[in-house]
């Protein structure tokens, strides 16, 4: 089976460090077309305009040319076709999948039935490694380092599938985390006695403003409506954070803010012009941690 | 065991396998598992019989049936406790303890609603864990653990 990124453990520390660096010269050297002849398949069961563009881009800044769909509707999916079907005709036609479908596990199997590489773009509320790659990049892009940071994550850490993986990849360079959700949204018990079993230390808070002024990193997420089944659980908690530019008059000189993007509410425009705002040029990584992601699985870097 | 003039509430069965002290509850998933309702054989079973240890028990007895280890493991999944014996000429010749395996292919449904084995022909796999001494089927496809409270067993068609 060829090698695939399906969940962020799939890489080890050494090989999310190695895809890092080649992050990093694709960041300085963009136009590198090593894919030149090289098909790759964006197949999006679910849409997503950021993750799908991101991807794309990646694969065109490649030289690679892309196929796919971005929403099942049209395809022989919705002719009752299975997943597997699908799979192992497209595998069939070019030389790496990108996936995303709103069934957790789904790319696990289409890595198990397909003939080329699958790179899992977002599997329900399951895994979405990229975003991992992109973050650790970014994060280590605004502090120099991934080893010994405080990271103060705030907002959906219930269902927040990026928070999920984020964690488990940092937990490789020693980090102290603090945990900032209402009681509603907060990190669940798995999720801490991965911590405990390491000897992480975390705590959790539902203050945002006591615990902006330590951390080095502040990953804001969104409450995400689709991920709720009862509507009135998200009206409750859908507004509770709302980072101001005032807020941040006592943030450490070096702290910088992440999203995985869109944000809504929780982030005020103002912040945008603070020397902390960090979420544009996060995405933008988004294009650079998936080149590398793609040539490193085709065995080119 | 029963002999020296104890009632047998099963008959018994000169060559075979019984599988005995299965709590009640769980007669009907330890069929399913290992698939004795195409069974061949004969297959006699008593359920809710009185047991000091387990209150109401359960016993299943297959003749001239011997399973292999990783066939009979499988029980295990719901009957952790259970224990098997294998008969020739009316005398137990061999008791069995068994052992969760380590891995599971079938049998279990993934009490996940969202997991892409509930919603295409995909055989669900698991590794079997741990927490707090609870038996934990970690499916390999959505990541999510199901607990044996929430355990279905998947019946042969």
């Amino acid at each position: 089976m060829p090698k695939s990124l399906i969940s962020i453990h799939d890489f080890t520390k050494e090989e999310m460090l190695h895809v890092l660096d080649v992050a990093q010269e694709f960041e300085k050297n963009k136009v590198q077309p090593i894919l030149r002849d090289k098909v790759i398949a964006t197949l999006f069961f679910e849409p997503s305009t950021r993750t799908r563009l991101s991807f794309e881009t990646a694969a065109n800044r490649l030289g690679a040319r892309v196929i796919g769909f971005s929403d099942a509707g049209n395809t022989s999916v919705s002719k009752g076709e299975t997943l597997k079907d699908t799979i192992k005709m497209v595998s069939n036609y070019v030389d790496l999948i990108v996936m995303r479908h709103p069934l957790e596990g789904a790319a696990r199997y289409a890595s198990e039935v397909a003939s080329v590489p699958v790179i899992n773009a977002g599997d329900g509320a399951n895994q979405h490694p990229s975003q991992t790659m992109l973050d650790l990049f970014t994060i280590r892009q605004t502090q120099g380092t991934l080893n010994n940071l405080k990271i103060n994550m705030v907002g959906d850490l219930k269902y927040g599938r990026t928070v999920h993986s984020l964690l488990q990849a940092m937990s490789h360079f020693n980090p102290d985390f603090t945990f900032t959700a209402p009681d509603e949204l907060k990190m669940p018990q798995e999720y801490k006695d991965f911590l405990n079993a390491k000897g992480i230390p975390y705590t959790e808070t539902r203050d945002l403003e006591g615990s902006l002024n330590d951390c080095d990193i502040l990953y804001m997420t969104r409450v995400q409506q689709e991920r709720f089944t009862d509507p009135m659980e998200y009206e409750k908690v859908k507004n509770t954070y709302n980072l101001t530019a005032s807020m941040l008059g006592g943030a450490k000189d070096n702290m910088k803010i992440l999203h995985p993007l869109p944000r809504i509410t929780e982030i005020a425009q103002d912040v945008d012009d603070t020397k902390h705002a960090y979420y544009f040029k996060q995405a933008e990584n988004g294009v650079y941690a998936r080149m590398a992601i793609i040539s490193y699985l085709l065995g080119y870097k | 065991m029963e002999k020296g003039g104890k009632e047998l509430k099963v008959s018994a069965i000169k060559n075979g396998t019984v599988l005995d002290h299965i709590p009640a509850s769980q007669l009907f998933k330890v069929i399913s598992i290992l698939g004795l309702k195409d069974c061949a054989n004969q297959v006699t079973f008593g359920m809710n019989l009185e047991s000091r240890r387990l209150g109401k028990k359960a016993i299943i007895k297959v003749a001239d049936r011997y399973f292999e280890e990783t066939e009979i493991n499988k029980v295990a999944l719901v009957a952790p406790d259970a224990k098997i014996n294998i008969i020739k000429d009316f005398e137990v010749i061999e008791k069995k303890v068994i052992r969760v395996p380590d891995e599971i292919s079938g049998i279990v449904k993934c009490a996940n609603p969202k997991c892409i084995t509930n919603h295409q022909p995909i055989t669900t796999k698991f590794t079997t864990t741990y927490e707090n001494g609870e038996l934990k089927l970690h499916c390999r496809y959505c990541e999510k653990n199901t607990s044996s409270d929430n355990m279905k067993i998947i019946s042969e068609n």
